[in-house]
């Protein structure tokens, strides 16, 4: 056993910290600090600069132009970049569609959509869910037909995230209704300007515009735009879940929320004190810090274990449930801490407004991160379907 | 012991319920929430013409009820429907302080405010007084038959509207002493008074107030000068009945949608209440929504008692109850899945109404800090 980290790993950190001093600028992380909604230019210039550097993609193996990181150097860089405050790195084409063609895309395929997911010329989304098929994504009913060349795809998806800003959709789609339903699915590539396409948003419960509805009507797509074979969609979209889920556990963003925390219950008085100093508020902030430390570990016996080429199984899914947990209460102590100053809607957090903050520094987001991190227990899997798959693999199919 | 109500609140409930089933439907409820006022006049108008403003106060002061089981009744089937009307600040907190404290000369505003003609404002809390009732340091100095306040008043629910805010300002004592602190009764365009409006996540509006040299006749003050603490915590405490009961029906509603939610949505090829991990999780929530239902029986019946005991009983209510809201708030969003993360559907009205009334006047920390002192004494 040995909790430290290596040299080179140290190394690594303090070069990441010294390019996130110098690239990061203090406008982006105060803004992502605050919890502003960011504009789709504010993401594409944070990957342009990680690009510069040849740092956009952690997990790719270097032949496709990717950093080839270890699971800990890529832990190291997820906990640097949230404690600096960056903005995340949008993972829809980088971290699930690229691991999908690197391992099954055609060689054309690759060279062709590889390059454009770096530069950013090419912004994904995923076209996953449907609205009668959420937890059980394999009831998917989007059809996609065969005719000469192309295939015609009709249909509707749901929570397809930032697919305002999308160029691109990967999509599940029925090819086959008369088999076991995950036996009759594939994995299609859509640009999102063919005829046919209509994007509708959704607003979340804070007033955000994060996800939308993608509408398909007779959407012809060339028979080249399929990943792999025909209806071998189900295991390039369950491979696809298990790159969704590095970083499931989210201790970063945890850590960082924490950090936020304890700086707004210090700013804040209760009774003539510091709020923080109260023994009621300062117990459920330490019983979660208790939490993550126990968590960041499990994570990296886990990313440990990964490097060492062992694939994570039910660990994963104990991440998403534990790590769900803690930001979500973490999320509500901060909306605890902000006391009345809760309450106002927070047009911070929609893109682009410019409103002069209500209450004191860092309260303004809190409420509206708290109704919005309710999604973290329920996408990718619910915390109860990854409490099915725990139950499952320990009681042996019982569950 | 008899847990029915009486005929008239009973004939009170159903008439309002059925008011607001006809009349307070999700559209109107999402015009409000859209619009620049914050709510619905008609609607308001309505509401008294319906006599339920009356309901809030006392014969004694031109009503008919005001005590804790007809606010409850009233605050309960309000939190059903959704409703964000400020009946809390206009009636409960405006003009029950008005009622308690005012002179002959301003009860005419009373009467206003029942057939529903007048708004009001409670200008209290302030930007560090968190949820600490006799933390004032807006400052009122008296000069011949003048007196000038100044300060900031925070998150005044319902200010734009009102066409008075009751404003709390220290006449003598540290700044935390209930000893003190008296109410004036400002006219909103007052000179020096200007507000700051912004909507808030439950509906309806607040203002930051700020007071700079606001100088007003002495006759502006309500009651004994620096004594108005004991009727502020009074009127407080009605309110905070009025919050318990708007969270239970809430929770009523939040926890219908869910169940109907549970038995029409299909997954696997079957209603998801089917599945037994959501079954035990909807128990649970039901089991405490009858907690819930206990707490503001429990509240509601102490109104009237003795500070002391008053108080014991509300943060006994107001903690449970912003446990049990936070669980039904959160698990009926869980229980939905996506559904119930969007603008459109509408348990996510009823969920911020639940989380957003532990922000009034004490969260579960707060009250389970008091009831430990006043358990204690």
């Amino acid at each position: 056993m040995d909790l430290s980290y290596s040299a080179e790993e140290e190394a690594f950190r303090a070069e990441l910290r010294l390019f996130l001093a110098e690239k990061l600028t203090p406008e982006m992380a105060e803004a992502v600090r605050l919890g502003h909604g960011l504009c789709k230019e504010d993401y594409e210039r944070w990957h342009a600069s990680l690009n510069q550097r040849g740092w956009l993609a952690p997990n790719w193996p270097r032949e496709f132009g990717g950093c080839e990181w270890s699971p800990v150097q890529r832990h190291i860089f997820e906990e640097e970049c949230c404690r600096a405050h960056a903005p995340r790195i949008v993972p829809f084409g980088l971290s699930m569609l690229a691991p999908v063609l690197q391992k099954f895309g055609s060689k054309q395929q690759q060279d062709h959509y590889l390059p454009r997911i770096l530069s950013g010329e090419d912004w994904w989304c995923q076209g996953y869910s449907e609205p009668g098929a959420g937890s059980d994504l394999a009831s998917l009913q989007t059809r996609a037909v065969r005719d000469g060349d192309s295939y015609v795809v009709n249909g509707q998806k749901t929570w397809t995230t930032l697919g305002q800003y999308a160029n691109w959709i990967f999509c599940l789609v029925r090819t086959d209704t008369t088999v076991k339903q995950q036996a009759g699915i594939s994995f299609l590539l859509i640009d999102m300007d063919t005829p046919g396409i209509e994007v509708r948003p959704i607003i979340l419960l804070d007033g955000t515009h994060e996800v939308n509805e993608v509408w398909f009507t007779d959407v012809r797509v060339p028979v080249e735009n399929l990943v792999g074979e025909e209806n071998k969609g189900w295991t390039y979209a369950k491979y696809l879940l298990t790159h969704e889920r590095t970083n499931i556990a989210g201790v970063g963003f945890s850590q960082a929320g924490l950090a936020a925390v304890k700086r707004l219950a210090r700013s804040q008085q209760h009774r003539g004190r510091p709020l923080i100093e109260n023994p009621h508020f300062a117990a459920r902030v330490a019983r979660v810090e208790i939490d993550l430390m126990a968590m960041s570990t499990t994570n990296l016996r886990i990313i440990s274990a990964a490097a060492k080429g062992q694939a994570p199984g039910v660990e994963s899914s104990m991440l998403k449930v534990k790590g769900t947990q803690i930001r979500q209460e973490i999320n509500d102590l901060a909306r605890r801490a902000a006391g009345v100053y809760a309450m106002p809607i927070a047009s911070e957090a929609v893109e682009g407004s410019n409103a002069a903050p209500i209450g004191p520094d860092g309260t303004a987001t809190v409420t509206a991160q708290y109704f919005n991190n309710r999604k973290l227990s329920i996408f990718g899997g619910s915390n109860e379907i990854q409490r099915n798959i725990i139950a499952k693999v320990k009681l042996g199919g019982r569950a | 012991m008899n847990f029915e109500l009486t005929d008239e609140r009973q004939m009170m409930q159903d008439s309002l319920r059925r008011f607001l089933s006809d009349r307070y439907t999700t559209q109107v409820r999402t015009e409000n929430l859209d619009s620049d006022a914050g709510f619905n006049a008609d609607i308001w108008a309505q509401l008294a013409e319906l006599g339920i403003l009356g309901a809030l106060f006392p014969e004694a002061q031109g009503g008919y009820g005001g005590s804790g089981f007809d606010i409850a009744v009233v605050f309960e089937e309000l939190g059903r429907a959704g409703v964000v009307e400020p009946l809390l600040d206009s009636a409960i907190l405006g003009g029950g302080l008005i009622a308690a404290l005012g002179s002959s000369d301003h009860q005419s505003l009373v009467e206003q405010v029942i057939d529903g003609t007048l708004h009001l404002g409670f200008a209290h809390g302030e930007p560090a007084s968190r949820y600490d009732l006799a933390h004032v340091e807006t400052t009122a100095t008296q000069s011949g038959d003048e007196i000038t306040l100044t300060g900031r008043k925070a998150m005044v629910v319902n200010a734009e509207a009102a066409g008075f805010l009751i404003i709390s300002a220290r006449e003598t004592g540290a700044v935390t002493d209930e000893q003190g602190i008296s109410l004036f009764l400002v006219p909103v365009d007052t000179s020096g008074l200007s507000l700051r409006g912004y909507p808030l996540m439950a509906g309806g509006r607040a203002a930051e107030v700020e007071l700079d040299a606001v100088t007003l006749p002495i006759s502006t003050r309500l009651g004994i000068a620096g004594q108005a603490y004991p009727v502020i915590a009074d009127r407080v405490a009605a309110a905070s009945v009025a919050l318990a009961a708007e969270t239970l029906g809430a929770m009523e509603t939040a926890t219908g949608l869910t169940c109907d939610y549970l038995q029409t949505r299909q997954q696997f090829g079957r209603p998801i209440g089917s599945f037994q991990a959501l079954q035990h999780r909807m128990a649970d929530l039901l089991i405490e929504l009858e907690q819930a239902r206990s707490a503001v029986i429990n509240v509601a019946g102490h109104l009237s008692a003795a500070p002391r005991k008053r108080d014991l009983h509300i943060s006994a209510a107001r903690n449970l109850i912003a446990r049990v809201g936070r669980l039904v708030a959160e698990d009926a969003i869980q229980l939905h899945g996506g559904i119930a993360m969007t603008q459109e559907y509408e348990l996510a009205h009823f969920a911020k109404r639940i989380v957003m009334a532990e922000h009034r006047f004490g969260d579960a920390d707060y009250h389970l800090e008091q009831f430990i002192d006043l358990s204690a004494a």
